[in-house]
This record gives structure tokens, C-alpha cells and sequence, in this order.
């Protein structure tokens, strides 16, 4: 009894002698660890990010061994996964949502010879960076698309939560309309969930139902969408091209595109060039995009469109160009200035046209 | 006629909004009538909600999915009701872990279909009916569950106020000794009525993932389980209350975002939490009369039957 004790004693310090030789050795690949939320799906946010690894494995080849973790839950949870992939020999490690940040934190103070990178959040340290994307700018060309194709002159919005983030989509997207018809005005209605694929379409009928001939949304399910092409309006999407879901329905959608960036971090990672820098990415780095303007847009207002897209990638343009009013009339940002990054950083405010109000 | 379009889109979608915790609620009130409190519905109406979605995605048939539904949340139920009645574990306990059980269940089932949409047919409705002026829209442009579910109001009214059957369910919620004194069979009885209770979360479960939105992401009832046990309570175990409780939290839950829509300057966070606070208040008032609750609560609620 002892001996097959003893022997598997020996069978277990032998293989995790192994283990750590292993890992060591120069030539093997980079482990990459991508911890997830919610399952990985078909459309929406997690279903993207997943995309982004899938083309990243597929750029840096044999130079990379990625694991996924989905649908793990915010808190003990978190940290468990997190540490045990640091643990498993994952040197790159990516927590994909803001929920991660403080356990993201901790596991990084663990293990100083590896790197994450968390998003969405405003913590960090010498082995962790923060990454987010401008999605304002994509949504001001999906603004765009939308004030040039309303005939009630007003556009509808659901909301989540009104965090600065969400605040610079939204009113990206109302600058982006008024620049095609002054007079569009964005009724927004805000469901308190990222995910609730039933008041979500609550909320879009709603909108609907007041007149609204367009509703955009900063949620994640395909309930507005679907929505839309039930009642014969029109939608533009968000997270996903979710054209196949309306096809006759959308205008264009506000994606990220997350291989492009995988890939460039992990080659960062890769050939020892990572710092911990926060990364801010705009359009310009090929991380974000409108989905192809859907056939009911006319051909003229589509090329308006591209041109913009191109000012804005060409840096040009910026979408928060003043002279910009908030709600109350107060100029935000000067005539011939553009917003400081701080300033949408800490955005609290809606522009002039947006009809709705904030919390104090 | 901007103005009575208005108000026919809020009655309509009040009554959309209103069916699942109707369906759910009304199983819970005849498994509680007979003296079994389960707390599993919300994870009765994900199993539901999933295995409609994968039914409806893999043979379009939306009968077909319904069907399916109602059959999970009854063989989950019944999985309640071994637990609970034949080796007589605690019904709170017992039904939380099957709301934990059902959910990762529901996920499974779903796996392959996460975020995932089924084709959205135009608007529901009967042909040529739906076009009336006000009355069509109202009556005859609503999802096929939503009739179905006023049909199980109707059916569950008569059931327990002037069947015979219906008298021998309350009997033996209120007393299951004298009612098995009396040769019924308790058991069998409540077997039955936790059945229900399941078909009945399934089937809310199903029109949430197969009708309403229609797609299927885990977690998507959101606690619309959970509202229909409160309503049954709060509606002092009466169908018609039922009724009322699950229109007045879908009605209130469009009206606040018709009002976030107007945009009248009211925190949202106020409007959001609207829909729970009036519904608990308004049936709190109207059931606040001790006695006539005392009437109606199932006096042996909770409590395992030993023979």
C-alpha cells in the first residue's frame, strides 16, 4: 500500500518537474489566456472577442497557444480562473470585461513575470495594461447613416447604463445625425441591464411606438434588431453585424474588431516590446468598424459616410470637433477645438438634441 | 387617432409584457393551492425557455416548441416533486436548488444556440381580424400564448371555484390529513399540481425565447420567475389577482419607459424600480385584510404530507 502510495508520489514529481521544464523552454509557444463573462455564442460581445482570438491564432500561428474560459462569473469566481491560468503557464492573459478588474489586480501582483490585459478599467500596474476602444467613432459614421435616412427627424436609443462610455457613444452617434439633418433629436430609454434580451425589446417598441423610425443600442442582444424587422422599422446594431437577424432592418451596425488587435498586443507580448501604457484605440488602428450600410441607403449618403470614415481614420476629423453644446446650451467644446481625452474620459453630459435626462 | 394608437400599442404590449408571469404564475398558484410551494420557477422557465428555443431553431415549428417546453418544465417538476413528496425534503430548500439546477441545465440545453435569434415572422396576429379599427389590435393582433394564457386563467378559475376535482385539490392543500382520511389520494394530487406548475413555467419560459424576443441567452427570464411567486402571494392565491398583479407589473414596466421615452425628467433608476414597488404595494393593499387572507392561504403550505 505504501509502495503504490510512494510510486504515485514519485509519478506526480516527476510529471510536474516536467510540467516546469517544460513551460521554460524558449521554443514552445506563448500561452494565452482569454477569461470571458458570459458563453462565447453566436453574435455579441463575448462572440466577438472570441472571433478576435480565433484570427489571432490564426496571424501569429505556432507562436501561440491560446485557452478560452467562458462564462465566468464576476468575484471568487474570477480570481480562481484568472490565477489558475496564470498558474497553468499562460504568460499573456486578457480579462475581457470591467467586472475582472480587481481580481485581474491581484493575480497580477502574484505573478510579476506575466503579463494582463484588462478592459475597459482604470487599474493597473507594471505587468498590467487597460485597453478600451473608441467606439465613438464608428457610431458617429452609424449616426450619420441614420440622420440622413430618418423621416420622423427623430432617432430612438436604448441604453444600459449612463457610464461616460456609454454617454460618448450616444452622443458621438446624435453629432453624427445632426451633421446630415440638424434637426434630429434622440429620445433614449435605458433598460438598467447589458443583457436583457425582453426589456430591450420593450424598450424598442416603446420607442417605436412614439414615432421613432430608427432605434440604435448600447446593449447586447439581437431583441432590438429582431424587433425592428418585425415591425418593419429600421435599427442600427451594436457589438455584431446582425444583418442575417435583420435583414431588411439594419442600417449598419458598431462593431470592434478584436483580431486586429489580439494579434498586434500578442506580437507586443511576443517580441518583449509590452508596456503597460493604456491603450485607447481608434479606428485608425483597423479595431473598429460600421457593418456594411445596408441596400435602403442611398448610394450618396453611403459614400458621405466612407469619406468621413476616412477623415476620421486619416485623423482629419475628429467627432468631437466644436463647437458642441451640452443639453443645457453651455458650449462643451470651443469652435476649431476638439475635445481633450480627459474630458470624454469623464463625460457626464448629453449634447444639445439629445432628449433625456441624466442622473444629478 | 395618433393618441388612440398610442394607448392601443401600450394595452398591447402591457398585455405581451404580462404573459409569462402570467402562465408562470398561474402553474404556482394551483402547485401552492395544493400545499406544495415551489420555488424552482425561475429555473423551470429556463429549462422551458431553452428547450422551446432549441425546438423552434431545429424543426420551425413553434407548436412543436411550445410543446417541448411544457414537457421540460414538467419533467423538471416532477424531479421537484420526487424530491419533495415521496422523500419529503424540505420545498424551500429543495426548490432553490432546482432554480440553481434549472439554470445550468437551461445552459446546457442552449449551449449551441447562445445569442442566436429564430427568423421573426411580421407582426402576430389573425388575418383580416386584426385589421378592425381598436378592437382588432386589441383583440385579435396578440402572440397565440397570450391567448392561450387568458384560456388558462379562464380554465384555472373554473377549476378551482366549481369543479369537483378543483374542491379536492384545495382540500388538500388546506388539510391533506382529513382529505387521505377521507380517501383522496394526497400524493397523487400534488403530483399533479406540481406537473402543472412546471408545464405552465415551461410554457412562459417558451414564449419569452420563442415568441417575445425571440432569442435565446442564458439567464434570460431575469427573475421573471421570481415575480411570479411573488405575485401568487400577493395575490392572496386568487387567479383574478393573478391576473391583475401580472397586468398592472407589465403595464407599469411599459409605461416608465414610454415615460423614459417623453422623457419627463424622472431618474431612471426610479422608473426602473416602479414596476416592482406598484405591484407590491397595490396588492398588498388590496389583500390587506387578514381574515379573508387567512380564508385563502393554503393552510398546509409547505409542509411535507406523511402518510
Amino acid at each position: 500500500m505504501i509502495r503504490i502510495l510512494m510510486r504515485c508520489v514519485m509519478a506526480l514529481v516527476v510529471a510536474v518537474a516536467v510540467m516546469g521544464t517544460h513551460s521554460a523552454n524558449a521554443g514552445d509557444p506563448l500561452g494565452v489566456g482569454f477569461v470571458y463573462f458570459s458563453p462565447v455564442g453566436d453574435t455579441g460581445w463575448t462572440a466577438e472577442h472570441d472571433k478576435g482570438r480565433l484570427e489571432m491564432e490564426a496571424a501569429l500561428g505556432a507562436k501561440v497557444k491560446a485557452k478560452i474560459v467562458e462564462n465566468v462569473a464576476y468575484g471568487p469566481d474570477a480570481l480562481r480562473v484568472i490565477r489558475q491560468l496564470a498558474a497553468d503557464g499562460h504568460k499573456l492573459i486578457y480579462t475581457t470585461s470591467f467586472g475582472f478588474m480587481d481580481q485581474t489586480l491581484e493575480v497580477a501582483g502574484l505573478y510579476p513575470d506575466i503579463k494582463f490585459m484588462h478592459l475597459d478599467g482604470y487599474k493597473s500596474a507594471e505587468n498590467m495594461g487597460t485597453y478600451s476602444l473608441r467606439y465613438y467613432e464608428p457610431s458617429y459614421l452609424a449616426g450619420m447613416v441614420a440622420g440622413a435616412t430618418t423621416k420622423s427627424d427623430t432617432i430612438g436609443y436604448v441604453s444600459s447604463f449612463p457610464l461616460p462610455a456609454v454617454l460618448q457613444i450616444i452622443n458621438g452617434f446624435a453629432l453624427g445625425a445632426q451633421a446630415m439633418n440638424p434637426d434630429v433629436k434622440i429620445k433614449v430609454i435605458e433598460v438598467n441591464s447589458w443583457y436583457d434580451p425582453g426589456r430591450e425589446r420593450e424598450a424598442t417598441d416603446a420607442l417605436f411606438a412614439q414615432g421613432v423610425d430608427i432605434v440604435a443600442h448600447v446593449t447586447d442582444s439581437s431583441a432590438p434588431t429582431l424587433s425592428a424587422q418585425r415591425t418593419g422599422k429600421l435599427v442600427i446594431g451594436f457589438h455584431s453585424d446582425r444583418s442575417k437577424f435583420g435583414p431588411d432592418s439594419q442600417l449598419t451596425a458598431v462593431i470592434p474588431v478584436w483580431g486586429e488587435f489580439y494579434t498586434r498586443v500578442t506580437k507586443t507580448v511576443l517580441d518583449g516590446s509590452w508596456t503597460n501604457a493604456p491603450i485607447w484605440d481608434p479606428m485608425s488602428a483597423g479595431v473598429l468598424a460600421i457593418a456594411p450600410i445596408g441596400k435602403m441607403v442611398p448610394e450618396d449618403i453611403a459614400a458621405k459616410v466612407m469619406k468621413r470614415q476616412a477623415e476620421i481614420t486619416a485623423g482629419t476629423f475628429h467627432p468631437f470637433q466644436g463647437p458642441i453644446k451640452d443639453q443645457a446650451g453651455t458650449v462643451r467644446v470651443k469652435d476649431g477645438e476638439t475635445i481633450p481625452d480627459a474630458d470624454l474620459y469623464s463625460m457626464n453630459w448629453y449634447v444639445q438634441g439629445v432628449e433625456a435626462t441624466l442622473p444629478e | 387617432m395618433a393618441e388612440a394608437d398610442f394607448f392601443i400599442f401600450i394595452a398591447v404590449a402591457t398585455l405581451t409584457a404580462a404573459t409569462p408571469l402570467l402562465l408562470a404564475a398561474l402553474g404556482e398558484l394551483v402547485s401552492e393551492r395544493s400545499g406544495v410551494l415551489n420555488l424552482g420557477v425561475e429555473g423551470m422557465m429556463l429549462v422551458g425557455a431553452s428547450t422551446g428555443f432549441a425546438v423552434a431553431a431545429g424543426s420551425q415549428s413553434l407548436a412543436l416548441a411550445v410543446l417541448a417546453a411544457i414537457a421540460a418544465g414538467a419533467v423538471l417538476s416532477l424531479l421537484f416533486g420526487f424530491l419533495t413528496l415521496t422523500c419529503m425534503a424540505n420545498q424551500v430548500a429543495t426548490g432553490l436548488a432546482l432554480t440553481i439546477f434549472g439554470t445550468g441545465v437551461s445552459a446546457y440545453i442552449g449551449s449551441g444556440y447562445t445569442g442566436s435569434a429564430l427568423e421573426v415572422a411580421g407582426p402576430a396576429g389573425i388575418a383580416y381580424l386584426s385589421e378592425i379599427p381598436v378592437l382588432g389590435p386589441l383583440m385579435f393582433s396578440l402572440e397565440p400564448l397570450t391567448y392561450f394564457a387568458f384560456l388558462m386563467l379562464a380554465g384555472v378559475w373554473w377549476f378551482l371555484q366549481r369543479s369537483r376535482a378543483g374542491l379536492t385539490l384545495r382540500a388538500v392543500g388546506d388539510a391533506p390529513e382529513a382529505a387521505h382520511a377521507n380517501g383522496l389520494n394526497v400524493l397523487r394530487v400534488r403530483y399533479l399540481a406540481v406537473m402543472f406548475g412546471g408545464a405552465m413555467a415551461g410554457a412562459g419560459g417558451a414564449f419569452l425565447s420563442v415568441f417575445y424576443t425571440p432569442v435565446w441567452v442564458e439567464n434570460m427570464t431575469a427573475g421573471r420567475g421570481w415575480i411570479a411567486i411573488a405575485l401568487v402571494v400577493f395575490a392572496a392565491w386568487k387567479p383574478t389577482r393573478v391576473l391583475f398583479g401580472a397586468l398592472l407589473f407589465g403595464g407599469v414596466t411599459i409605461v416608465q419607459f414610454q415615460v423614459q421615452g417623453i422623457n419627463l425628467g424622472i431618474p431612471t433608476q426610479f422608473l426602473s424600480m416602479l414596476p416592482y414597488a406598484a405591484t407590491i404595494v397595490v396588492l398588498v393593499v388590496i389583500s390587506s385584510d387578514r381574515i379573508k387572507i387567512g380564508l385563502s392561504t393554503p393552510a398546509s403550505l409547505g409542509v411535507p404530507f406523511r402518510r
